[in-house]
């Protein structure tokens, strides 16, 4: 077989970027699975779309996606399958979607997971993105409707803030596929092993509580020395979750 | 798998929770909150004069205030209604003179000139091809007005407005507020308002939404009301009111539905799907200009090209069936004339008559062709001119020439008032029970989600004929 010689363009980062390959529903021997989270209407949906390139209904009500929605995209020759989860606000509570999104965060062992939050409302979006840092530890917040953001006249240090995750933060304007590429550069560096997460931990716990919380974590990852998010199990376990309970005697999570 | 021995790990839970007491839940909630706020103080600067926020609180002041939320309902639901009237006009006659006028005879001078037998050419272009020729024409027009401008309003972020009007109304109804939702859904299509009720967590509510579902005026019924409503109900004022009038007629009706609906919510979650009424949040977004072409591209692609295949796929079978009945003689008359006959005592019970009930018997798989086989078996029943033979539908360019023939069918105002309160209240289409048993897996909750509107449409209509009889 006789190949090309590459032109400049051809091996140049940004002309990939611009050769993304949308492949719709096509989710067959994939590489790596990312999971798509975030609070309901952030627009997860229409992230979802501009990577995959289905069109996945997006609308403007919270919990328009009620099942999860599949898709994949290929980036340098690696294939990315992106599971769509419901919008949360949290995955404490027992809520079906909430179940949906705890449970594959927690059990389906996702490569990575994308949280979409609403710039304009990030500080209650923080509260889902936290506790997501504990269950995962490699993670990329999506920044989006950075948009909406500007015309209500927030700025948001993104830099900084990634700092304080510890994750890569890609601010985007999905709806017009800014800030794609870049999330998809971020996506395929995280995935690979190019960049390392060092997510934030919940650090304003009471200090007795504290304690507590490590003995516990410390038991569990005796017991189950793979466990990555032994913390969060402790939370779960303290606040008596039976689910939680159950995924520990029969090992589901590990 | 194997199963871990979890007892220490259970115990040591046990007597840590002891020593922290209860609050831990609190605890580690309030910790998020803390760490949240700490870093979007790090990383977020907002400048906070009158920005979008500020106008999004005015707009959302107006349509959710109490005096103006409902009005202003009424007048989106009115606006939409009458730009797919006006709009749909045209495109449907252009549709029907293409598809019916030209192309219909055109097939059937080919079916002659290749020696087809009557029956077959009969079977295939008079029974199959009208029954797709018509629903094409009639929906297609009216869908592709109606979806896109739906779309645009949900894109902009009015229903969960529409959510936070109606919640009031739903709790005490004992259903749940996200039902605004679905059953707005349903004005659509009423197979998607029934898949659309995952949305809602409760079983128990949910099944309450999708039982009701069916008094959300669908979109296969829209023609129907908007035709007997022109010919009758715009007949009795002045004619320079008339439009006006028709127009108000079938937003009555519209809103007549969303009252059964409360009304049945409300009785199903005070007898056999007792229970509480759950919380829940529901953030209202922010309005969002929607993205006009995408949007339009969407709708029509996702919504509009779907339904209209599923109601061909049940069209075909159903013109088939039509023109069989028309022409299969039992004695000296067809099985029609005799379906018609046995059900036309009851029918006049009712303010119907037997072509009636027979057309929506056989229109169970799909209401956009009601109004065509009860015009085809009117035409067979009485001999009225103007037909196009037994078991042909067809399409009447005028309004006044469709109201002609269902007057000498015997129609009168009563008629008509009665086919829009049947045309409401009646089972739903073959497609929305067998999502209903797809999204129940209940044969019995189908079967009430069946039944319970026809019961109500045969009420309805009984009382009204009645007391329409003793008035007058």
């Amino acid at each position: 077989m006789k190949t090309a010689t590459k032109s400049a363009c051809d091996t140049c980062v940004h002309y990939d970027v611009e050769g993304v390959k949308r492949l719709g529903v096509d989710t067959t021997n994939v590489d790596f699975v990312i999971a798509l989270a975030g609070n309901p209407n952030t627009g997860k949906s229409t992230v979802f779309n501009a990577l995959t390139g289905l069109r996945q209904h997006t609308g403007n009500w919270p919990g328009k996606t009620v099942t999860r929605a599949e898709g994949a995209f290929e980036y340098q020759h690696q294939k990315y399958k992106l599971i769509d989860l419901p919008g949360t606000y949290s995955l404490m509570s027992r809520s079906e979607d909430e179940e949906v999104a705890r449970n594959f965060i927690l059990f389906g062992k996702p490569t990575l997971t994308v949280i979409v939050v609403d710039a304009s409302r990030l500080e209650r979006n923080l509260n889902l993105v936290l506790q997501i840092l504990e269950i995962s530890s490699n993670a990329i917040l999506c920044l989006n409707l950075m948009d909406e953001a500007k015309k209500n006249k927030i700025t948001i240090d993104y830099r900084s803030l990634s700092r304080e995750l510890g994750i890569p933060v890609v601010p985007t304007i999905a709806r017009s596929k800014e800030g794609i590429p870049e999330l998809i550069t971020a996506i395929s560096d995280l995935a690979n092993g190019k960049i390392i997460c060092k997510p934030h931990k919940i650090k304003s716990i009471p200090k007795h509580v504290e304690e507590a919380v490590q003995k516990l974590s410390a038991a569990i990852k005796k017991e189950y020395p793979n466990v990555s998010n032994s913390r969060w199990l402790a939370f779960r376990v303290l606040e008596g979750d039976t689910h939680i309970l159950e995924a520990l005697k029969t090992g589901a999570f590990i | 798998m194997e199963t871990k021995n979890i007892d220490k790990i259970i115990e040591l839970s046990n007597e840590l929770r002891w020593q922290i007491g209860d609050d831990f839940h609190d605890n580690l909630t309030e910790a998020i909150y803390a760490d949240a706020s700490k870093i979007v103080e790090k990383t977020v600067v907002k400048d906070n004069k009158k920005g979008a926020f500020y106008l999004n609180a005015k707009i959302d002041q107006i349509v959710t205030s109490k005096i103006w939320g409902f009005p202003i309902m009424l007048l989106l639901l009115g606006l939409v209604l009458w730009l797919t009237i006006v709009g749909a006009n045209y495109p449907s006659s252009m549709l029907a003179s293409l598809l019916l006028d030209t192309i219909h005879p055109f097939l059937k001078e080919g079916a002659s000139f290749l020696g087809f037998p009557w029956w077959l050419s009969g079977f295939l272009i008079d029974g199959v091809y009208l029954a797709v020729a018509w629903v094409i024409a009639v929906m297609l027009p009216p869908m592709a007005i109606f979806f896109p401008l739906f779309t645009l309003l949900e894109d902009f972020g009015y229903l969960p407005r529409v959510a936070f009007n109606m919640d009031a109304l739903f709790k005490k109804s004992g259903a749940h507020g996200k039902q605004a939702l679905t059953m707005s859904m349903g004005f659509g299509c009423n197979a998607a308002g029934v898949v659309a009720t995952r949305i809602i967590d409760s079983p128990r509510e949910r099944l309450i939404a999708i039982i009701t579902n069916n008094f959300s005026l669908c979109n296969g019924r829209w023609p129907t009301q908007i035709l007997l409503a022109t010919i009758f109900i715009g007949a009795v004022v002045p004619s320079s009111y008339s439009s006006f009038v028709s127009l108000a007629a079938v937003v009555g009706i519209a809103v007549l539905g969303i009252f059964f609906m409360f009304f049945f919510s409300w009785a199903l979650s005070k007898t056999v799907l007792k229970g509480e009424v759950s919380t829940f949040n529901l953030e209202l977004p922010p309005y969002r200009t929607p993205l006009f072409w995408k949007t339009i591209y969407t709708s029509l692609i996702d919504r509009t090209l779907i339904v209209l295949w599923r109601a061909i796929v049940f069209a075909a079978p159903a013109g088939a069936v039509i023109w069989l009945i028309s022409n299969v003689f039992i004695g000296d008359q067809s099985i029609a004339v005799h379906l018609i006959h046995s059900l036309d005592g009851f029918g006049f019970l009712l303010g119907l008559n037997g072509v009636i009930l027979l057309a929506y018997i056989v229109a169970i798989p799909a209401n956009e062709i009601v109004i065509p086989s009860i015009l085809m078996l009117t035409v067979m029943v009485t001999g009225a001119v103007g037909g196009a033979g037994a078991g042909v539908m067809f399409e009447l360019d005028s309004v006044t020439a469709t109201g002609d023939i269902l007057r000498s069918g015997g129609w009168t105002l009563l008629t008509a008032v009665n086919v829009m309160l049947f045309s409401l209240l009646h089972n739903p289409c073959s497609t929305t029970i067998y999502t209903i048993y797809k999204e129940t897996k209940s044969t019995k909750w189908t079967v009430v989600a069946t039944i319970l509107p026809i019961v109500a449409g045969f009420i309805i209509t009984f009382l009204v004929a009645q007391i329409w009889r003793i008035m007058s």
